[in-house]
Order: structure tokens, then sequence, then C-alpha cells
């Protein structure tokens, strides 16, 4: 009983806190309404600690399953209300109540002066709540209300300064991309339904451990289980909704479409890392559109002059990493980097956070420069992010995208050429981000730069303590024989018993594994220096909107172009087919019914067959329907 | 005995309120139509969930011919019992801010609709129900007619001959499958439902019958190509009216298919089936691409509840048992949206006096009451998990996907559709900057929150813990499916 009591105070804290800030909203002082979110977050953050120290301290540290009651129940389909606790789920709990905690103590000083405050407050526990349901759910379906819970928050904190309407564009967007991919999860649980029975993970896995590699179902299940993970996790050809969404205020961008929501996919390949492993051919694919992902959104990332902007790619890209890891079934090292990612990577929104704060709502990094002297405790935490982000040791992002890089190696020697070249074009297009805005003169307006202050300390302690966690966060995985390694390792004991060969020790030497590590740690510095070269000692500063650009890099800065392209070939076509049916194809139906009718009159005053010739229409009408429904039959043949 | 009284409480009660007229007839009709709910959420309550029907009772009609006035409620019945006692009192709350001249004749006859469609839920004799379904056609024709829009002669009268149409040929089919029932020493033949299902039709028979039940409730749901009274009608009639079509009448043609052509007519579905679930998934598409583009709100809310109503359609027609379990659990989550949907229509109609999109705007700065309300039936009508529709649409398309996966993929567009143009609406009404119509805009009344706040409880309550609903119909579903794997396969 006290497991399901724990278990189900985690997610009940940020619902509670959601209802008292959502219906007490401009009642409920801000200062409160601030305390209460973030208060509830951290509460369970606090639950979330006490579980997972029960859970290692037992011996077995086998996963438990908390049954709160039985959801939907149809025939032998039964899905239960149910959350499941081993060491994937208290891994993701802990970064997001973790992170998220800090994120809401920072946003009481970000928000500070927006009149929708309590709103914002509300939203994001709603948010948190829904992220928890995602990982704590011990079955698909909870999954599922979990991730199109995050898609609903996602959708109102971008478009939450909701006058303007290039914002409400960007939140339908998402919602809609997302939506997509979760068509793609809804048929996966479908199938997943007929196949096994059941939705729980365990009796799933289960099952499957007995099925063949290459099991054409599990082939199918698992490719739709990824369209799922390419909508939320902004993959390739669902990513464009995540630039946008930078839309929101910015700890959403940190928290949502960064640490926690986008890494949703990745959980969930890891979780179903079983079905994975069964299936070469999905990882193959998983591993092509992470590899084209990652390098496609690291160049548009080269040329972006938006600060937000540039972390938007740089997260599609980072993302793109850890599939390819999760590729080579390195499902550790993609975990490694999610929880690494969501140290730096919030680290660097909430750093941009705090720069825009200081500028008076000016994202554009030409317009910025030398804010190292304003910002200086920004500008340490952004400098660490930013080290950690680009691969150099000794801080987390090293050690986790080594691990990957590594297994891809072993896997395929051509994705690990591109996840380096990847690795260095990361590192250029960060190092230029931190040279732009901290380095050289000042390139404002005498306003702005006379109103630049450092951030209020409720904004500058969560970036202290997440540079700590993204210097150090190394640690947790450290080569040979990491921690994380060791404690995740019975989550891939299905993986193992159906492909012992996927798991079999290294074969790489150690001394190659260094020459690895040296040549990834290098290309990245040589993207250092070349930053360096560029924006420091030649002190170049982008071109300007009108400036006229050569065509690769007008097709580079104009994101390839694929926004333009969808609307093209997607929007454009549905809009107009839904004003040729509506003018043309209803009017054809509509057409039939009253012109058929229209001969019958004529024809029934002559025979004087019927009274009122207009009843008679719609008889006729009918039964031409009729006739062209059996007319569509006979040449459709069903 | 309750059924009886479940039927003639809302006409004695309509017939009262047409002798005694006078100032209070709105309070008049709420406190009826609130007794009428009480006593269905009494039957509710009260109901035992096997495959019995209950609360019945049976008297003789036309003896000599073996027709009985004969009702009751199983299974099948119980949550559209449900839904219409639940969805007439706030319908009726809905109207309070407005004025309708003859009060007393508008409000009756909402009373009187109200009784002819827990008529058509309930009877158990054929004739019975066709009665039922004709009658529920009356008072709803003379709403619209009377009280609608400017168009409103043509249009209704439209729909009237187009359904009376639809019903001539299973008013046929009925009387060819009365006599094909057995005669006994006590009277002719007989027309009970549960006589009907005894029959073993040849095949062609089957075939012809099932079109004839087909067209009739194809054109009432509507299912597509028989739908173009539909939006006109939606949009001219008055909105109580549309409440009343979208959130109940359209429901008499997806409980018809349930009730008489899965039981009856199993070869017939077994062969033209998949014509009827194709016809379901091509409106679900087409209904969801069109309402893309509206810019009346109430014509949007039109067409998205005729694709919601193919999905409907398609799950019953996929023969499995959650298919069967998310139409009936559908049918009470898309009333109780779609009449959330149309309030927040009428009620923004009659603020800015206009429904067009691009006039609109902004409404959300001055309005956090009518934001939430709608935002909670939007996503309930949208299908997110922990509310209404994600019950009945999981399970629908569950149903849909079982029985062939490609339709499953084309049916389940509706959930990327519906976030389109659901969200779109929301935007351009609610969003934005405010348009000269909507600058002065007042929060919901108490009254109008009174009409959201129980929609919103049965929003979340299906939602969260829809065992509440799923049980009390799972044994009938269950026994139902069962009948027709062996009829169907005793016929062959």
């Amino acid at each position: 009983m006290k497991i399901e009591l724990l278990c189900a105070l985690i997610p009940l804290f940020p619902l509670i806190g959601f209802l008292i800030n959502g219906l007490g909203f401009r009642r409920v002082p801000k200062g409160l309404a601030g305390t209460i979110a973030t208060a509830a977050v951290l509460a369970s953050f606090v639950v979330s600690i006490i579980l997972f120290r029960s859970f290692v301290s037992t011996e077995q540290a086998q996963p438990i399953v908390a049954t709160l009651f039985d959801w939907i129940s149809v025939g032998d389909l039964h899905i239960n209300f149910s959350f499941q606790i081993d060491q994937l789920s208290l891994l993701m709990l802990l970064v997001v109540t973790g992170v998220g905690s800090l994120i809401h103590l920072y946003s009481i000083g970000y928000m500070s002066h927006d009149e929708g405050f309590g709103k914002f407050m509300s939203f994001l526990n709603l948010f948190i709540f829904f992220m928890l349901l995602l990982v704590m759910g011990s079955n698909y379906v909870i999954m599922f209300i979990g991730w199109e819970g995050v898609g609903l928050c996602s959708y109102l904190l971008i478009g939450f300064w909701n006058k303007n309407i290039s914002y409400n564009n960007a939140a339908r967007k998402a919602f809609v991309m997302n939506r997509i991919g979760d068509l793609g999860f809804l048929l996966g649980i479908f199938m997943l339904i007929n196949t096994f029975g059941t939705v729980e993970y365990l009796d799933i896995f289960k099952q499957a451990t007995s099925l063949e590699i290459g099991d054409k179902t599990v082939l199918a299940i698992t490719l739709l289980l990824f369209v799922g993970a390419m909508g939320k996790s902004a993959q390739i050809p669902l990513y464009t909704w995540l630039p946008d969404a930078m839309a929101g205020p910015t700890p959403v961008s940190a928290l949502i479409h960064a640490a926690t929501m986008v890494t949703a996919g990745i959980y969930m390949v890891v979780r179903s890392n079983v079905l994975y492993t069964l299936s070469p051919l999905t990882l193959e694919i998983v591993g092509g559109i992470a590899i084209a992902t990652a390098l496609l959104a690291a160049s548009i990332g080269l040329l972006q002059n938006d600060i937000k902007k540039v972390l938007a790619y740089s997260t599609v890209s980072q993302l793109g990493y850890m599939f390819l890891g999760l590729s080579a079934t390195a499902y550790t090292a993609g975990m490694f980097h999610v929880i690494t990612h969501a140290f730096f990577k919030a680290l660097l929104f909430l750093g941009a956070g705090s720069v825009i704060h200081a500028m008076s709502d000016e994202q554009d990094i030409r317009k910025m420069g030398g804010l190292r002297k304003a910002l200086p405790i920004t500008f340490v935490t952004f400098l660490i992010g930013t080290i950690a982000i680009s691969g150099l040791p000794p801080f987390a992002g090293f050690f986790s995208k080594d691990e990957i890089l590594a297994h891809v190696f072993e896997h395929n020697k051509l994705l690990w050429a591109l996840g380096v070249l990847g690795s260095g074009l990361t590192s250029f297009y960060m190092f230029r981000l931190l040279f732009l805005t901290f380095f050289g003169e000042f390139r404002g307006t005498d306003e702005q730069k006379h109103h630049l202050h450092e951030s209020p300390s409720s904004m500058t302690i969560p970036l202290i303590v997440l540079a700590i966690l993204s210097a150090v966060g190394g640690a947790l995985n450290l080569p040979g024989d990491g921690w994380l390694g060791k404690f995740m390792a019975p989550l891939f004991e299905g993986s193992r018993q159906v492909s012992p060969e996927a798991f079999a020790e290294s074969t790489i030497e150690h001394s190659t594994e260094y020459i690895l590590m040296a040549v990834s740690a290098g290309v990245a510095l040589l993207a250092l220096i070349i930053a360096y070269v560029m924006y420091i000692s030649r002190q170049v500063v982008p071109a300007p909107e009108t400036e006229e650009r050569s065509l690769p890099e007008q097709v580079v800065y104009n994101k390839y172009y694929v926004d333009e392209l969808y609307e093209a070939i997607i929007i454009r076509p549905i809009r107009g087919m839904g004003d040729a049916l509506y003018s043309f194809g209803e009017g054809l139906i509509d057409g039939v019914v009253n012109g058929v009718a229209w001969l019958v009159q004529k024809s029934s005053a002559q025979l004087r067959l019927l009274q009122s010739g207009s009843i008679g229409f719609y008889v006729l009408a009918m039964v031409v329907s009729i006739v062209v429904i059996f007319a569509l039959r006979f040449f459709i043949r069903l | 005995m309750l059924t009886l009284f479940l039927i003639l409480f809302p006409v004695v009660a309509a017939t009262l309120i047409l002798i005694i007229r006078g100032e209070r007839i709105k309070q008049l009709a709420l406190v009826a139509a609130l007794v009428e709910l009480v006593l269905a959420g009494y039957v509710f309550w009260k109901f035992r969930p096997d495959t019995s029907s209950q609360f019945g009772f049976d008297y003789p009609w036309i003896n000599s011919m073996g027709i009985r006035l004969s009702a009751g409620i199983d299974g099948i019945s119980i949550l559209l019992v449900l839904l219409t006692g639940l969805l007439v009192p706030f319908i009726v709350l809905s109207t309070f801010n407005r004025s309708y001249k003859q009060p007393a004749t508008f409000y009756a006859l909402m009373l009187y609709m109200q009784a002819a469609l827990i008529g058509v839920f309930t009877a158990r004799d054929g004739f019975l129900f066709y009665f039922f379904f004709e009658a529920a056609l009356i008072p709803i024709y003379f709403l619209a007619a009377m009280w609608g829009g400017e168009n409103r002669i043509p249009v209704t009268f439209k729909f009237f001959v187009y359904t009376i149409f639809g019903s001539l040929f299973m008013l046929l089919a009925l009387v060819y499958l009365y006599y094909q029932t057995p005669a006994t020493n006590v009277s002719a033949h007989s027309a009970a439902i549960v006589d009907l299902y005894k029959l073993k039709l040849t095949p062609g028979a089957q075939n012809w019958v099932f079109w004839a039940f087909f067209i009739a409730f194809a054109i009432k749901m509507p299912v597509f190509p028989f739908h173009t009274w539909q939006p006109d009608t939606y949009v001219e009639s008055p909105t109580p009216a549309t409440m009343l079509l979208a959130g109940i009448m359209l429901k008499m043609g997806v409980y018809g298919l349930i009730r008489f052509i899965l039981p009856i007519v199993p070869l017939g579905v077994e062969t033209w089936g998949k014509t009827a679930i194709v016809l379901a998934v091509i409106g679900i598409i087409y209904g969801a691409i069109i309402a893309i583009r509206q810019r009346d709100m109430k014509r949007l809310i039109a067409y998205s509840s005729f694709s919601h109503v193919g999905l409907m359609a398609a799950g019953v027609f996929s023969q499995t048992e959650t298919g069967m379990q998310g139409a009936l659990v559908q049918m009470l989550a898309h009333g109780i949206n779609v009449v959330g949907l149309f309030f927040v229509a009428d009620i923004i109609f009659s603020r800015t006096n206009t429904r067009q999109l691009d006039q609109l705007g902004g409404i959300t700065q001055s309005t956090p009451k009518l934001t939430v309300y709608f935002m909670i039936m939007l996503l309930g009508s949208v299908a997110l998990p922990l509310t209404n529709g994600f019950i009945g649409e999981f399970l629908l398309l569950h149903g849909v996907f079982t029985y062939n996966h490609y339709l499953g993929l084309a049916a389940g567009f509706t959930i990327i559709f519906g976030a389109v143009y659901m969200l779109r609406m929301f935007q351009k009404s609610m969003f934005g900057p405010t348009s000269s119509r909507t600058q002065s805009f007042a929060d919901l009344t108490t009254s109008e929150s009174w009409v959201f706040i129980p929609l919103v409880v049965m929003v979340f309550w299906i939602g969260i813990y829809p065992h509440t609903f799923l049980k009390v119909t799972e044994p009938a579903v269950a026994n139902l499916m069962k009948y027709i794997g062996t009829t169907a396969v005793s016929m062959k």
C-alpha cells in the first residue's frame, strides 16, 4: 500500500498546484502562486528521492507496479491506471522533477512582471503532472495520456502570449505536428493490443523475448511507435515545430523544449528496447533519420542569429545524437545523453533567458556583445554549458556524446564519421553564440546598455546548480565501469536475451577507444579555434537581414525552405481540397439530390404517378444514390 | 414501468405548459426536464448490468396483428436514455438569457421531442420504434421551421422530406420482416424486436433489408453521401434545436444500426458492411477537411459532427467489441461535447451578432470562464486523453483498425484534422487582437455557467473513470457479439 501511495503522490502534488493556481488565478497573490507551484514540484522531487533510495536498497531491484484503478475495460482488454517504478522511470522522475523544480524557481524571477503569472505557473505544474504520467505509467496507454497531455501544455505555453497571432500559429503547429506523430503511436498501441493482448510493459516484453529477430509485426509496431517519437522528439520530417516553439516564454523552452518533453521519444524507445532490439531494420531506419536530423539541424544552427533559435536547432541536433546512440543499441548511452543534455541545455536556455531579460527582450545576437562584464554569473554558467554541449572534456557532454560515438563506431564507421562532423558543427555554432553574445563590444542601443543588469538570485541560483551538474554530470557514467551502466543493466535483460551479440563486450581495444575520444575532442577544439578566430580575432558580426547572401548560404539561412515545402505540398493542397469539396463536392452531391429530383418531377407530372412531385424527387435521388453505391461496389470490389 | 413514466412525463409536462402558458414558462420547462433527469439518473443507477430488458412495460396495441406497446431499457439503450435525460435540462437552461416568441409552444415542443427520443431508444416493438422515429421528427421540424434563421423554410422542408423518405424504406423493411415472423394461434405475426432477431432470412432478402435500414439510419446520422441536408439544417435551426439534433437525434441512427441491422441481417452486414465502413470513413475525412475551411462557427461544428459520427458508424460496422462499446460511449460523449460547443457558438453570437470567425478574436481577454469551458469542450471533442472523447475514439479506432489496418489509418486522421479545425476555431475566436465586435465581450452569466458545469463534470467523469459507463453496456454488447457470431454461422 505504501508504494501505491508514494507513487500517486508524485503526480498528485503538481496536479494540486495546477488546480490551486489555475482556479485561483488573479486571486492567489503572485508570490504565493510562485511558491506553491515550485513547492509542488519540489515535493515530487523529494518523494522521488525517497522512492529511489528504497528501490536501490532492496536486493533485487525488481520493477514495482502500483495499480490505482481499472481504467478502460472492454472484453478481454484491460487497461489499468497504474504506475511502474524501475530504473528507467526513477531516472526520468529525478530529471523531470529535479530540473523541473529549478526551472519553476527560475520562472518566479523571469515571469514576475507578467500579468498572467499565476496562469503560467499553473500551466507549468500541469505540464509536470502529464510528464510524470508519461514516465511513470506501467503501460503504453498511460504513457499516451502523458504524451498527449504534455503536447497540450506545450500548446498552451508556446501560445502563452496569445494576443500575438504568430505565437498562436506556432503553438497550433506544434500541437498538430505532434498529433501526426501521435496517430502513429496510437496505431502502434492498437497493434500491440492485437499482438500481445495487453498494453502492460512487463507482460509485453516477457512475451516478446520468445519472438524471432526480424519479426514482421514487431517491425510494424516499432516503426509506428517511432513515428510518435519523431513527432515528440522533433526528428525529420516532424521537426519544424520545435524551432517555432521558441515563441513561448524562455523557461518553457528550457523545461519542455529542451530538458524533458522532447526526450520523451528517447524514453519510449529505451522503454521498448526489447522490441527495438528485435527489429534491426527499424534500428537502421532510426539511425539514418537520426544522423540526418543531427546534421541538418546543426547546419541550420550555424547561421541563425536569434539566441533561442540557435539553441532550438541545437536541441533538434542533440536529439538526433540520442537516437543515433539508440540505433546502435547503446540504450544506456542514449539515456546518459538525455540526462546530461537536460542539465546543460536547460542551463543554456535559462542563461539565454537571463540575457534576454537583461537586454529588455532583445533576442538577436547581432545586437548583443560584451555582456560578460554586466552579467558575470550568466556568462560563467553559459560558458560551462557551452563547453559541456560541445563535447570538450571533462564536462558532462563529453562523456555522454563520446559513449554514443564509441558505440556507433563499432556499429557503422560512416555514421561515426558523420557524427564527429556534427560534433564539430555543434562546437562551432555554440562558441559562435557565446562569443557574439558575451565578447567584443556591445552592439545594442544606449537604452539597452543603460538597463543591463545581472538577474535576481531566483534566476541565478538555478543557473549555478545546473552549471555544477553540467560540469560534473559525466561522473554518472565514466568510461569503463560507470554507475549508470550497472544501474540500468537490468532494463536490458530482455534485449540481451533476444540478441546476445548486440550486447556482447566491446571488441574495441582501449587504445582505439582513446584515439576515438581524442579525435572527437580534437574536432570540437578545432571548431572552437575557428570560431575564436572569426568572432574574436576578426570580430566578424553576422550580416543584417537586408544583405545579399550567396545561394548556399541563402538556402541554409532559410532553413532549407522546409516550411515552405510543407506549405506547398501539404497545407495548401488540403486547404484547396477543403474549399473545392465545400463549393464543388457538396454542390455536386446536393445537385444529384435536387437535379435528379427535378427530372422526376417533370416525368411524374406527365405520368401523374405522384400527386406531389417534390416528394418524388427525393425518392428517386435516394434510388440513384443506391445505384451509385452499387456501381461503386462493382468497380471497387472491396 | 419506469420506462413508461420516462416517456409520458415529458408529454404531460409539455401539455401542461401549453395549457398554463404565462410568465414562468422557462422555469416550468426546466423543472420538468430536471425531474426527467432525476428519473433517468435513477434508472441508470438502478440498472443491473446484465443482458435483460429492465423497467419495461408491455401492452397490446393492435391486438389482432400482434403489434404491442412494449418498451424497456437494456444495455444498448441505457446510455442513450441517460444522454437524453441529461442534455435536455441544460439545453433548456441554455435558453434562459434568450427570448423566443411563443415560448410555451417552444418549450412544449422540446419536451415532446424528448419523449419521442426516449421512445425510440426504449421501444421493444418494431412498429413502436418506427412510430417514435417519425414522431421525433415533428417537434424538431416545427422548432426549426418556426424559430430558425432566414433560410429556414426551404432548408427545414428538405430536411423533413429527406429524412422521412429514408424512414419509409425502413417501414417497408419492417413490414416485410413482420410478415416473415411465424403466425401463432394467438396472433397473426409479431413485430417484437426479439422475434425479429429470430428470423432466418435468405441472403438476398438480407441484402435489401440491409439497405432499407441503412439508408434510413444513414440519412439520420448522417453518413456520406446522405448528409447534404445536415449543415444547412444545423445552421438555420435555432441553437436549442441544433443541440437536440446533433446531441441526441443523430444517435437514433447509430442506435438503429446496433439494434436492427447487426442482429437482424448479419449476412447483409457481411456482404455490405465494408461498403458502409468505407462510406463512413470517407465521411470522416470529407467532413473534417471541409470543417478546416469553414468561417461560420456553427457550420464548422456541424461538419465536425458529421465527421465524428462517421467514426461511430464505422466502429459499429467493424463488429468488434471495442468498436461497439466505443460507439456507445462516444454517443454519450459526443452529445455532451457538441452541445457544449454549439452553446459556445450561441453565446458568441448573442454578444457579437456574428458567428464569422474573421470578425471575431481576442475574446479570451475579458472572459476567463468562457475560455476555460470552451477549451474543455474542445479537448473533449479532439479526444485528448482523460476527457470523454478519448475513451470513445480510442475504442472506436481500435475497432476499425482491427477490422482493417488501412481503414483504421484513414479513420485515424480524424485526430489530426480534428485538432486542426478545432484549434483554428478556438484561435480565431478567442485569441489574437480584439475586433470591433469583441471589444466589450461580457463573460458568462450564472445561468450560462450552470449549463457548462455539468457538461464539464461529465467530460472528466467519462474520461477519467469510464468504468461507470462501460460496465453497464458490456454484458449487452458481449451478448450481441455472441449472437451475431452464432446467427451468422447458423444462416450459412
